[in-house]
């Protein structure tokens, strides 16, 4: 029996120990934000906040998170009520597929966690594992300045200037 | 799906959708073939109605108002992430005069919705939303009709507004109480005016698109998320790449591995399915041990634009215009571009779900055709295609025909031995790697002459390209079809007929050229598997063209903006590249070396929207980096429904295009592929994205939708390679063109 | 004057003669170890330099890795501005570009050439041995002349490098000369080897791969005995090589190349730079130094008779399941048989000499930091674990694969060695 704390919640769970995070979010904890895109820590669609810092939940087994506080998407706010990060990406509409965006946005939320005042090229830096094919990434990148000034920060130096 | 009796009809209440069995017929096997990408499907039966419609006269195949007023549309195109729902809806609420929050949309699903082909060549907006937002100025007169009768009033003395219908005296109707009293089993008629652009409520304007909300809070919004009870987990085990197999693979072994409760097999199909997926993916490593082998002759794996040019082709001259010369040109000017295998390279692999319950064969797949992949998959698993129904559901971007199709038939074949369970197949990122079919590799040879005034005088352009479409016209078209014992054949490969091309879309120049020859060496003997990626042949004849553009500019001696210009008379066209121009400030811009600005423009199948690009980028030669400062763009895609839909698709096209022409290219020997996963198949990442993009539209209202998902591909790769040149004096021609 | 007030003058001029000759020292170490400024130029312009000087002055900037140090991180080239950690402090790279105010552009050639071959700045001051004059002290005249034909040939970047922070005594840059005087004297090269010549005096192979002294200068007589650098370990290049498969030169080139041995592993690390460089290198430079090193282990353990290679799976994971659960939920995808990687010929985890060498701090680094590929985009990767892990379960994998494939030495207190390999320490 493994227990594991997730978006705050104590979940227990009997599943083998090597089984990356991923599937036990999506398939046993009904958590689907988190995407399956490689399996190999290479995209970054499956990633998730384990205490503050990002991680590939699809190369990390599930015995690795006990006693850590696992965050996914789901845990930054619904759509009654998103999260800053969340309602940056809607108002900045940084989506075509979309499938991409729920590891985008832990990525930005471990980012501003950290400060809520990233150069640009520490923004650039934070993304850099998630990969995007269908090209959002200047929204995605605006959506994260957006959400650093709605923490009460800013990018200081941002490539393209803001609306 | 049977006629309802009348009674049935009123009994239900409100008014119902259903169809005739002639708009339900399937298209014969091998029309998917013929013509372009999104015209497929039947054959127009009221030429005289605008978009679909003319396919689908009936109303109520597009449109339902329930008794609480609230309309249901339904579209025969699916959404891949371009925004198409939202931009319908828009039309449909603001021709019904409907909030957008009274309206849903269904999408593609070949039990609801009418048949408009595949999703594809950006005829979405062209085809279904001329259709819906004709169909709801239809229905909307009625509804207008319909209260006329009843307060005995003319019609033109009544308004609509918010779902009522009004009387000038202040009475009104909801569309509610109207539909119970209405058939709209009805044909749309010619003629009935759309709203007038000025006063339009959501067309045209920036709206929030509807399924956002939902995929940024982890909604059920992929097939990837799709469950059902008593879903079980499928894995399909295949050779490391298309055109490999395994030898000797020990299905024994398989079965007992743990987690794995079932093996099927058909042929040499095999998949295995269990409940869990990780112990799944771990066998599929087990059997990765097996050795494999080629199926095929060796690929060319060294010169492929020498292969490409030595293989059997057809040679089909498309353009053959002649003028007689004053004088012989002043110069001459030839050039030889060439493109590499390129990958969809979806972030999601494909993924479907399937549920056979002994008779009926449901499928939810993020294929772009459902109706077509239905009648193959029925073939496939010999059903009757009216007992299988195929319901689009969004997976990640696809950009084409990607291994949605074939992982949906490896879904149908496990569930059909697995009656009664649901299963959900999904790829591996390899096997998407692997087996997606790629978009082909060209090779374009061009050649004009000047004359001394500067004004190309002639010119010939020759591309050579395997196929760009082999979507599934017939169950040997899957590879499933191709594993099973016989195997199925593949429907032979054919050339999509001009206006719309496939390797030769965009090969003919919009440019006022007095002698011009274009000929298409189609090769329908591909070495990799290929098929249509985003924009087909338009990707590379454009890069050839608009960096030939700008060698004839330079060989003239004039800028190539002018030079553009002065070679037009289509003045949509003029006006992009005027207006890209301007906002990029390219008249006061001073290239230098290591930075220089490059220019490009092209009119999407010379029939679509108008795109000109103008990007501002650095070559770092000794970093070994390439730095896209600033792209500017201008589109004109005719009357613009969703303005911000608009910049999305053209945002990501300048990117995808970055990555496709700057640094892409699919590796493979002489038996199967190599590149095989991100690591060996690298797109652009945060670092190498520009620092600014911006998407400035050139709004039509009124005038056709031209659409927008492939626009801007091609004028980026161009704009990439000029600015290039400018910037180090070297002309790249062979594509990917700034690897580090 | 009593007798208490008379001890208290002695002992106050005595304290005062003492002082005297202590500046009197300092002021005499002072002039001994101040060297002349050389007067500033004019920035040369382009296109004094012949074309071939330059393109050869390119090739041996690939080969010297200059821009290791001298090119940030997605930063212009050459530019200056990256850090380096030394035992003593940070140092920052600095701007070698032709700027005239922040990198070199007022410097002539004699004065580039003294800052090579003798490790003094234009203005006089000494540079900090963490850039290798003891190694480009060989440098011919001919490459010195080449280098300054490239260099001056670059786009000027106007970027002021940071300051250094080092421990208080050693921003007093004259005791660099006390340093030099221990440790350093200028000298050409004295072979007739031209892989040993580029291994030398250009690339500096040494700077790593050869112990240190506590005050950072070569052992000179354990050459290419295994070094540190940047908490990563450089292995032995001699006969002590750890490497279970033999280093030919074939093998040699293909990591200098193209950052991969199909028969041992990726270039890892700060080798990952290296052979970047390399890369784009001309081939018969980098086949000369493969040649050399090659020879250098031609008595190596594997270049005499490859050993056979145990996979203790079962007691590994007897002796660490939470390191085998660990590796099988993590790892297994792209390191065990069968695994896509594994088909398309990436070496196997125990062919690499990590498992293998004297200490478990590559293993561990990889781990953490993940893996780029070297050369080009398309290339060997590896996720970092770094945040996924604690320092005991990387331990607990480390530990598991020693077990499970380890020939070397026992490795003990790994847990306390992920610590410093977290913290970028060298042992």
């Amino acid at each position: 029996m493994i227990e594991i704390e997730v978006n705050g919640a104590v979940r227990r769970l009997n599943v083998d120990p090597t089984t990356p995070l991923l599937y036990v979010l999506r398939g046993d904890l009904g958590l689907h934000a988190a995407k399956f895109g490689c399996g190999l820590g290479q995209c970054g669609a499956c990633t998730v906040l384990l205490d503050d810092e990002p991680i590939f939940s699809c190369i990390t087994p599930i015995a690795a998170v006990q006693a850590r506080k696992v965050t996914t998407v789901e845990g930054l706010g619904t759509i009654e009520h998103p999260g800053a990060v969340q309602q940056a990406f809607a108002d900045e509409q940084a989506a075509q597929c979309g499938y991409c965006i729920p590891g985008m946005m832990i990525r930005a939320e471990a980012l501003l966690r950290r400060t809520n005042r990233p150069t640009e090229a520490e923004v650039r830096g934070a993304l850099q594992p998630s990969l995007c094919r269908c090209g959002t990434h200047m929204r995605i990148l605006r959506a994260v300045r957006r959400a650093a000034r709605a923490r009460g920060g800013g990018v200081p130096d941002p490539a393209e200037p803001v609306k | 799906m049977s006629v309802l009796s009348r009674r049935e009809l009123l009994a239900a209440g409100g008014v119902v959708v259903f169809f005739s069995l002639v708009a339900h017929a399937a298209p014969q096997a091998g029309e998917t073939r013929k013509g372009d990408q999104g015209a497929n499907g039947p054959k127009p039966v009221a030429p005289g109605l605008p978009g679909s419609l003319s396919k689908f006269p009936m109303l109520d195949a597009w449109i339902r108002v329930a008794p609480d007023g609230k309309a249901t549309i339904f579209t025969g195109k699916a959404e891949l992430g371009q925004g198409i729902k939202t931009a319908l809806l828009q039309l449909a609420a603001d021709e019904l005069d409907l909030p957008l929050s009274s309206t849903t949309l269904v999408t593609a699903d070949t039990g609801r919705t009418v048949n408009e082909g595949v999703t594809a060549g950006s005829h979405s907006m062209q085809d279904s939303g001329t259709a819906i937002a004709n169909a709801a100025a239809n229905v909307r007169l009625l509804l207008v009709e319909a209260a006329a009768a009843r307060w005995k009033l003319a019609v033109e003395q009544l308004g609509t507004e918010n779902g009522t219908v009004r009387a000038p005296d202040g009475r009104t109707l909801s569309y509610g109480e109207l539909a119970n009293t209405l058939s709209l089993h009805v044909a749309a008629r010619t003629g009935v005016a759309r709203k007038n652009p000025s006063k339009r409520r959501l067309i045209g304007r920036d709206q929030p698109r509807v399924d956002i909300p939902a995929k940024l809070t982890g909604g059920i919004a992929y097939v990837h998320d799709l469950t059902l009870p008593g879903m079980l987990h499928a894995r399909v085990i295949r050779g490391p790449s298309h055109g490999t197999r395994w030898t000797n693979l020990d299905v024994g072994l398989l079965a007992r591995l743990p987690g794995v409760i079932k093996v099927v097999r058909r042929g040499r199909f095999i998949a295995i399915v269990g409940p869990r997926e990780w112990p799944l993916i771990e066998a599929l490593r087990v059997a990765g041990q097996t050795k494999w082998e080629p199926t095929h002759d060796p690929w060319p794996a060294g010169d492929l634009a020498a292969a490409l040019k030595q293989a059997p082709a057809q040679n089909l001259p498309i353009l053959q215009r002649q003028a007689p010369l004053a004088i012989p040109p002043a110069q001459i000017i030839t050039a030889r571009y060439t493109r590499p295998y390129l990958m969809h390279g979806s972030i999601g692999p494909s993924c479907a779900v399937a549920l056979f319950d002994g008779e009926n064969l449901k499928i939810w797949s993020h294929s772009q055709g459902v109706y077509p992949l239905r009648d193959a998959i029925a073939a496939l698993v010999r059903l009757p295609p009216e007992r299988v129904r195929c319901i689009h559901m969004e997976g990640s971007g696809c950009y084409g025909h990607n291994g949605a199709d074939d992982v949906a038939a490896d879904a149908a074949l496990t569930a059909i031995e697995t009656p009664g369970r649901p299963i959900r197949m999904l790829w591996t990122r390899e096997q998407e790697h692997g087996w997606e079919p790629l978009g082909s590799a060209m090779l374009v040879e061009l050649k004009a002459g000047l004359d001394p005034l500067g004004h190309i005088a002639t010119w010939s352009h020759d591309v050579w390209s395997t196929p760009h479409n082999s979507r599934p016209a017939g169950p040997g078209d899957l590879i499933a079809g191709t594993e099973l014992d016989p195997p199925l054949a593949p429907t032979p490969p054919k050339p999509i007929p001009q206006p719309e091309g496939g390797g030769d879309r965009n090969a003919i120049p919009l440019y006022q050229i007095p002698n011009a020859t274009v000929v298409n060496h189609f090769i329908p003997g591909a070495f990799l598997r290929v098929s249509a990626l985003r924009s087909l042949g338009a990707h590379m004849n454009i890069f050839a063209i608009e960096s030939f553009m700008d060698e004839l500019a330079a060989a003239a001696r004039h800028d190539p903006v002018a030079f553009r210009q002065g070679h037009l008379a289509d003045s949509r066209a003029k006006e992009v590249i005027r207006f890209a121009a301007e906002q990029f400030g390219w008249s006061s811009y001073r290239d230098r070396p290591g930075r220089a600005a490059g220019f490009a423009f092209a009119r999407y199948k010379n029939l679509g929207a108008y795109c000109a690009v103008a990007m501002d980028v650095e070559v770092d030669a000794d970093a070994g980096r390439t730095i896209v400062h600033r792209a500017v763009a201008a589109v004109d895609s005719g009357d613009a429904v969703n303005p911000n839909g608009i910049r999305n698709q053209i945002e990501g096209a300048i990117v995808q295009s970055l990555s496709w022409t700057g640094i892409e290219g699919v590796a493979f020997d002489p038996q199967h592929r190599t590149s095989f996963d991100w690591s060996s198949y690298p797109i652009l990442r945060f670092a190498d994205v520009p620092r600014s993009v911006e998407v400035h539209i050139v709004n039509r209202p009124g005038q056709p939708f031209l659409g927008t998902g492939e626009a801007g591909q091609a004028p980026s790769a161009a704009a990439l390679a000029n600015a290039i040149a400018r910037a180090t004096g070297e002309r790249r021609r062979e594509m990917p063109i700034a690897r580090t | 004057m009593n007798e208490a007030g008379k001890a208290a003058h002695h002992l106050a001029r005595a304290a005062l003669v003492a002082l005297g000759v202590i500046i009197l020292v300092f002021v005499l170490f002072v002039a001994w170890a101040s060297r002349p400024s050389i007067a500033p130029i004019t920035p040369p312009a382009a296109n004094l330099f012949p074309a071939r000087l330059v393109e050869r002055g390119a090739a041996l900037a690939k080969i010297g890795n200059c821009a290791s140090c001298h090119t940030a991180s997605e930063g212009p080239a050459f530019a200056g501005g990256v850090p380096l950690a030394t035992g003593f402090g940070t140092i920052y790279g600095s701007n070698i570009t032709p700027d005239p105010e922040t990198g070199i552009g007022r410097w002539s050639q004699p004065a580039f050439s003294r800052a090579l071959r003798e490790g003094v700045a234009r203005d006089g001051s000494h540079l900090y041995p963490a850039f290798p004059y003891d190694h480009f002290t060989e440098l011919s005249s001919g490459d010195i002349a080449a280098l300054y034909a490239y260099l001056m040939t670059r786009p000027a970047v106007h970027r002021a490098t940071p300051a250094n922070r080092l421990v208080l005594p050693l921003r007093f840059r004259p005791f660099i000369a006390g340093w030099k005087l221990l440790y350093f004297r200028p000298q050409p090269y004295r072979g007739t080897d031209l892989g040993g010549y580029l291994a030398e005096a250009l690339a500096h192979c040494g700077a790593c791969h050869t112990p240190h002294n506590k005050l950072g200068a070569e052992l000179r007589g354990q050459a290419y005995a295994g070094g540190w650098v940047d908490g990563w370990y450089a292995p032995p290049l001699n006969r002590d090589s750890p490497a279970v498969r033999a280093w030919t030169a074939d093998q040699l080139m293909a990591l200098l190349r193209t950052g991969l041995s199909t028969t041992h592993a990726a270039a890892a690390g700060p080798m990952g730079e290296v052979s970047h460089n390399l890369a784009s290198a001309p081939e018969p430079a980098v086949r000369a130094i493969a040649t050399t090193f090659a020879r250098n282990m031609a008595d190596a353990r594997a270049n005499r008779g490859e050993p056979a290679l145990p996979d203790r799976a079962a007691a590994a994971a007897h002796q660490h399941p939470l390191g085998a659960a660990l590796f099988q939920g993590a790892c297994s995808s792209c390191h065990e048989p069968g695994a896509r990687m594994m088909i398309e010929g990436r070496p196997p985890l125990e062919v690499g000499s990590p498992l293998h060498e004297s200490n478990p701090r590559n293993t561990i680094q990889i781990i953490l930091g993940g893996l780029n590929s070297p050369v080009g985009s398309a290339g060997p990767y590896m996720p970092a674990f770094g945040e996924t892990f604690t320092d005991p379960e990387v331990a607990e994998i480390v530990n598991y694969l020693h077990v499970r494939y380890g020939t070397g030495p026992s490795w003990s207190n790994v847990s306390a060695d992920v610590k410093r390999a977290r913290e970028g320490r060298n042992p």
